[in-house]
């Protein structure tokens, strides 16, 4: 059986948000705590914090209406610097609070940070389930493709082969896709960006904040400790451009410049390919549509990756907004308070204890 | 009006059982709701297997459900039944046993074929010999009776068929001079849309009734007067229901709407249904992709200020604990309702037991006390929901609540509470700064203690100017900041501890029934061991016995006067369905020699087995 929800029509991520009073402001000093920040010199994390605390004031929300949840992991750590509200809760577990939190009070702008052990491992349930239920958060899944916290094993989204403490004779496990997985959960909003590139890291953040729903954002993130450099041959300026597969909503995929530019183009079979621009047949050329309900081609797009960095798409796959778990839940619970005349009072509840079927004992 | 005779009794059990499609669970709900409405005092206990549907005619797919009622006040559904109703033979075969000599019996002799006779081990038909003779049999063709009576009726055979159990409750409802009205309205209900089936079941009902009038077979009916009960208005209430009704009462009395956070299980299950109905009340129910995620959302509830709950059953605990540890770091409320079932492992999904004590005490990682609670019958599942929210918000701490199979699914008259007298739960949240810095500046100290109760401040998310971070690292006392310093992890580990002891501060005494000031053997229990133990002091007292009880509701922290208690006597006697566990919890913290009677074989004590051992103990220390 099934019935019409009346799901409320479709808004911004932080509509419901108390904003900052006409004229006000808030500085990135504001959203910084007065705790110590704690991670390995040369983390990525520094970069993605900075970013955080320079973008969030630009959103106008007010400070105390704004939660950071993580779960566990040095990326989880991420709360305790900053000057909101914020939990740092157990291993893997973020996005189910979150979700008991942000269902609750759709007044909060919530966001979970998390990392690739802490969300595709251990948490790998709570993550798929946030993401198809749509409830309205943002995810920041920092991605180093290693266990930081714990000194060095694989992680699932490491390398087949990669060699760590826990496998010293190379990983023979395969690892998530982070995009893909987000996708096969039907992730209304899945994004990858960098840590090092502060410009793209910040338009990403603030995309994933206006959209309400889920948002996925994963964040390619050094660890220099552990696995120093995974991510390097991107954050050389020429390897990155000839690299990086710009996602751009209505234009085709491209990467590279001049000659060295390619595309990706859709062959006979269907299948998405990296071709230089030159040999393409423009009838074949892919244009991205970052709103399209049918996910495929965004999944299509995500499994261009390559170990080896080949090419790798960037930027948001997937801006689709479908419905979220959160209002739907608020709205029935509102609607049911409304048709019944307002908030419960004292004969509410006194006809409910007493049932249908009561005799009195004189 | 019946020319037959009318006997008058004090008290009947009646069990209904039959295949697990035969409607006896509904059957038996329905007798139940006609009885109350009598105004007898009743104890109902539900007892079915865990598949939906097992093997048709089979002994594993016998559902059954058992009532007491009496003119007088009623403390368990009965040792043994009176009257069986049996639908099939493997309902006769698996019940048998439990019915003393003399008792009745009616029997749907259409079930009674060679194949179904077969099926549960019957190389003769029971009826047809003499093996029955102990018992005073009813043998009536229930089935082709009913399908007679709707002959009329344009529904299939099998549609007709399915009306028995309404024959079945009409034959009953006759025997004990109990009204049909209320069923006939609820039937009304249930088959609003069909008006063919609806009419066949209340045709089948009078059927049964006037069945019972005519035959010669049934000569007599009986009578049995109201229980004497305080006044007030009643109805009748299962053990689920109350918790349900419990926690939205708190909700309403707290001022902090309700969410729970939950993933189904048996025998759990039905707080979720009812409470997803209550939303009119600001509800709201997330059904979890497990049961962590279960706890974690009613956790993350409770960080943004409402009264989070979930609700589980014993392996979902398990699932749990990591989760109310974080709870127990964070200091904040939380009720995490246990519906105990069999275990270990899946162990009997839909049979009672005890078996959570420990866990509930000592299932988590760390030194990680919570507060443990406990109701002792069905209507007091409702005020024990309250208490653990009272618990749970003033000291700002997870409480487990241990309900069980039995209590949940049983069922007793329940007077009606007046709302205003429900304990006024009003919170206050956190609104400003409640400290100053080295220089005098108002700042907001997330784990400074409060002097009485130890509770932290609640400062929930939207409150300017208390932002704040909280986790699961060990907190430096009054700031909350992260701290790994030897001294304060051990403050903070004694101060937890201390906070879940003060609660033992706001309890009022263990009070001790010992009519005679003069027993020696104190019978002490906890949870839904209460009816029996309470039925068999009973029994006991009635030989001219001496015996005292008491019973628990709070766990931990125990009573501050249980142990003065406990040493006041010269034995003291634990009943409970596990092997020990709160006699394990009070040996070890009152240094008592406590006597253990244990069993666990997924029903409630026996009102005479625990007298016979009572009597025991008695007769060791006369």
């Amino acid at each position: 059986m099934s019935t019409d929800l009346g799901i409320p029509t479709l808004r911004s991520g932080t509509d419901g948000v108390p904003t900052l009073p006409e004229g006000e402001t808030q500085n990135r000093k504001e959203f910084t705590s007065d705790q110590e920040v704690r991670w390995c010199p040369g983390c990525g994390d520094y970069a993605i914090l900075a970013a955080v605390q320079g973008f969030l004031p630009d959103l106008g929300l007010r400070r105390e209406n704004i939660v950071f949840v993580s779960g566990i992991g040095c990326s989880s750590r991420f709360p305790y610097y900053l000057d909101t509200y914020g939990m740092h809760s157990i291993h893997g577990r973020a996005p189910a609070i979150a979700t008991g939190l942000a269902t609750s009070r759709g007044d909060l702008s919530v966001w979970v940070v998390t990392g690739d052990g802490d969300a595709l491992s251990i948490g790998g349930n709570h993550l798929i389930h946030a993401m198809r239920r749509n409830v309205n958060m943002t995810i920041l899944l920092f991605n180093n493709k290693i266990y930081g916290l714990t000194k060095g094993q694989y992680s699932p989204t490491s390398d087949v082969g990669a060699i760590t403490k826990s496998t010293p004779l190379g990983s023979v496990d395969h690892p998530f896709n982070p995009v893909s997985l987000a996708l096969g959960a039907e992730a209304s909003f899945v994004a990858r960006t960098m840590d090092s590139d502060r410009k793209h890291l910040t338009e990403t953040l603030r995309a994933a904040a206006e959209h309400r729903g889920t948002s996925l954002v994963e964040i390619y993130q050094n660890c220099p400790i552990f696995n120093d450099g995974a991510f390097q041959l991107l954050k050389d300026r020429d390897e990155a451009t000839a690299r990086i597969l710009h996602l751009v909503d209505g234009e085709p995929v491209r990467a590279g410049s001049g000659d060295a530019t390619r595309v990706v183009v859709r062959d006979d079979e269907g299948r998405l390919q990296v071709v230089p621009e030159a040999d393409a047949d423009p009838g074949r050329l892919v244009r991205h549509r970052v709103a399209d309900p049918d996910p495929s081609q965004a999944f299509a797009l995500s499994r261009l990756d390559d170990p080896a960095f080949a090419q790798v798409p960037m930027g948001i796959f997937r801006n689709a907004p479908r419905p979220t778990y959160d209002d739907g839940v608020r709205a029935q619970v509102s609607a049911a308070v409304d048709d019944a005349g307002g908030r419960a009072a004292h004969a509410d509840l006194t006809a409910l204890l007493h049932g249908k079927d009561t005799w009195t004992v004189a | 009006m019946s020319s037959k005779s009318v006997e008058r009794l004090g008290r009947v059990v009646i069990r209904f059982a039959g295949d697990s499609g035969d409607g006896m669970q509904l059957t038996g709900d329905r007798f139940t709701a006609e009885t109350a409405s009598l105004g007898n005092d009743l104890s109902t206990l539900p007892n079915f297997p865990a598949e939906i549907r097992a093997p048709q005619g089979t002994l594993p797919g016998v559902s059954s459900f058992q009532v007491q009622f009496a003119d007088h006040d009623v403390l368990t559904p009965g040792d043994a039944p009176d009257v069986l109703v049996a639908m099939n033979p493997a309902a006769l075969r698996a019940n048998l046993g439990d019915l003393p000599r003399g008792a009745t019996v009616i029997v749907n002799t259409d079930e009674f074929t060679k194949r179904n006779l077969g099926k549960v081990g019957y190389t003769a038909n029971p009826l047809d010999d003499d093996s029955l003779d102990s018992w005073q049999v009813h043998a009536v063709p229930l089935t082709s009776i009913t399908v007679e009576a709707l002959d009329t009726f344009d529904l299939t055979r099998k549609d007709k068929e399915r009306a028995k159990n309404m024959f079945a409750l009409g034959l009953l409802s006759w025997m004990y001079n109990r009204p049909t009205a209320g069923t006939e309205a609820f039937l009304k209900t249930k088959f609003a849309t069909k008006p063919e089936i609806l009419a066949a079941n209340v045709a089948a009902l009078h059927a049964g009734h006037a069945y019972g009038e005519t035959t010669e077979s049934f000569a007599v009916s009986y009578d049995i007067s109201p229980a004497p009960m305080a006044a007030g208005t009643y109805r009748n209430i299962t053990g689920n229901l109350a918790l349900a009704y419990g926690f939205v009462a708190a909700s309403y009395r707290s001022g902090l709407p309700l969410v729970l956070g939950s993933y189904p299980i048996t025998p759990a299950s039905d707080v979720l249904h009812t409470l997803s109905t209550l939303k009119r009340f600001g509800v709201t129910t997330i059904q979890a992709e497990d049961e962590i995620a279960g706890v974690g959302a009613a956790l993350g509830a409770a960080y943004g200020g409402a009264l989070g709950l979930t609700t589980t059953s014993g392996p979902g605990l398990a699932l749990k604990s990591e989760t109310i540890g974080l709870a127990v770091s964070l200091e904040l409320p939380l009720v995490i309702v246990d519906v105990q079932r069999g275990g270990p492992s899946t162990g009997l999904p839909t049979k009672t037991e005890q078996a959570d004590l420990l866990q509930a005490m000592f299932g988590r990682n760390g030194e990680s006390p919570v507060a443990v609670i406990a109701p002792s019958s069905p209507t007091d599942c409702f005020d024990a929901a309250l208490e653990a929210v009272r618990i749970a918000t003033t000291y700002r701490t997870p409480v487990i609540l241990l309900s069980d199979g039995y209590l949940a699914n049983g069922s007793e008259p329940w007077q009606v509470p007046d709302v205003d007298a429900l304990p006024d739960l009003t919170v206050e949240l956190a609104t400003e700064p409640n400290d100053v810095d080295d220089e005098g500046n108002p700042v907001f100290h997330p784990y400074l203690h409060d002097e009485t109760t130890l509770a932290r401040p609640w400062a929930v998310p939207g409150t300017p100017g208390l932002e704040h971070r909280v986790g699961g690292i060990e907190k430096a006392d009054i700031t909350g900041n992260i701290s790994y310093d030897p001294g304060n992890h051990d403050h903070m580990v004694r101060l937890r501890q201390r906070k879940i002891d003060t609660i033992a501060q706001s309890l009022p005494d263990l009070e001790v029934d010992d009519p005679s000031g003069e027993a020696r053997v104190l019978v002490l229990g906890w949870g839904s061991t209460y009816g029996p133990i309470k039925a068999a002091t009973r029994l006991v007292r009635g030989t001219g016995a001496k015996v005292a009880q008491a019973h628990l509701r709070h766990l931990n922290p125990f009573p501050a006067n249980l142990g003065d208690v406990l040493r006041s006597y010269d034995r003291v006697v634990v009943p409970e369905m596990n092997l020990g566990q709160l006699a394990l919890l009070l040996r070890a913290k009152y240094l008592v020699d406590v006597r253990s009677h244990t069993a666990v074989r997924g029903l409630p004590f026996a009102t005479t087995e625990l007298a016979d051992v009572i009597d025991q103990h008695l007769k060791e220390l006369a």
